[in-house]
């Protein structure tokens, strides 16, 4: 039998009760959202139930909300089932003021460049993560550029007029 | 008895510079000898990180055939080479290497930066992208497109060609040279 969401959902709910919540079906994907702290325990749950099944971190990264005080920073994992082919995917939120995150590069060894990038651009502190630093812009760049407050243009250029440029 | 077909009849040849001749001899400016022979003997060395590098692969082969113009020998060691050709978007990650490689090229060297990227940053006006070689070296000659057609390129490459013809033996000692070097920070 294959593993339907219904039943990824309510093997959560057993274990996790009331602690998952925003439970969405986008395009048939299931996607759920935990607090920060359990997020560990979630995909450790995932990760070693002989059902679920989710071994494999096919991507992570973050998202930034400006408008959600206090949770402006989403960081969503895609966890794959390989042997049902089935994917969910996770959300945790965080406050831009303190983006701590735990890691799970101890889980998977994926994690461990896409949560360089996912500091490297949104500056989320990955707690226990063996290497944070930039992976993809320069070591000398000292904000998160895809943040919302940062504009997309190069500041530092001169030579273009802000009347002809619409900056 | 004519051959059917006459391959490559318009050959042009360099004129001789001007200078006192005689029977097995020839006195002139040594400084013309030398720019005529630097002139023709470019060896260029691609950089080429995106689309114009594609454009100069175009200019390279056969139909453009860069090597009309002295450069049948495109190297790929900084350390051999008279022309440095940047092609493409450079990230601001890629500038200090960039920066290397012109630093490890022998003087006189020249830089001709191909392309809206190269030149300016072009569409990338983004935090990652370096707006322009000219902020880490010095460019000689820029070539407008995004990309650059094979014609354009070679003019930018004549271009090159009559600054190698008329600049002068000293003009790397200058102070004004030093002094544009020291603005970039090299040596």
């Amino acid at each position: 039998m294959s593993l339907t969401n219904e039943r990824i959902q309510q093997r959560l709910n057993e274990k996790f009760p009331d602690q998952l919540y925003n439970w969405q079906e986008p395009y048939g994907m299931l996607t759920f959202t935990g607090s920060k702290e359990i997020n560990l325990k979630v995909m450790q749950f995932l990760f070693d139930d002989e059902e679920l099944n989710f071994r494999f971190l096919s991507d992570l990264q973050a998202v930034h909300y400006p408008n959600q005080v206090g949770e402006e920073l989403a960081v969503v994992y895609h966890l794959h089932n390989w042997v049902s082919n089935v994917r969910i995917r996770f959300k945790v939120f965080t406050d831009i003021k303190q983006p701590d995150v735990y890691s799970a590069t101890a889980l998977y060894q994926s994690a461990n460049f896409m949560e360089r990038e996912t500091y490297d651009f949104f500056g989320v502190n990955f707690i226990g993560h063996p290497n944070l630093i930039r992976i993809l812009n320069v070591d000398e760049m000292d904000y998160f550029p895809l943040r919302k407050e940062y504009p997309l243009e190069d500041q530092t250029r001169i030579d273009k007029d802000d009347e002809m440029f619409g900056r | 008895m004519s051959r059917p077909v006459q391959f490559n009849n318009t050959v042009k040849f360099q004129g001789i510079p001007e200078g006192y001749m005689g029977e097995g001899f020839m006195a002139t400016n040594f400084e013309k000898v030398v720019s005529l022979a630097r002139k023709n003997s470019i060896w260029p060395l691609p950089f080429a990180t995106s689309c114009c590098g594609i454009e100069f692969m175009a200019t390279m082969a056969s139909h453009y055939d860069l090597a009309r113009f002295g450069s049948e020998r495109v190297g790929f060691s900084p350390r051999q080479c008279d022309l440095l050709m940047v092609m493409g978007t450079i990230a601001k990650k890629m500038g200090p290497v960039l920066k290397q490689v012109y630093v490890q090229m022998a003087e006189p060297r020249w830089v001709i930066a191909v392309g809206a990227c190269a030149s300016s940053g072009g569409i990338f006006d983004t935090y990652s992208v370096l707006q322009g070689i000219d902020q880490v070296i010095p460019v000689d000659v820029y070539v407008p497109g995004c990309p650059p057609r094979p014609e354009a390129i070679l003019d930018g490459f004549m271009k090159i060609q009559d600054l190698v013809n008329a600049e002068g033996l000293r003009r790397r000692n200058s102070d004004q040279y030093k002094s544009l070097m020291e603005s970039y920070g090299i040596q």
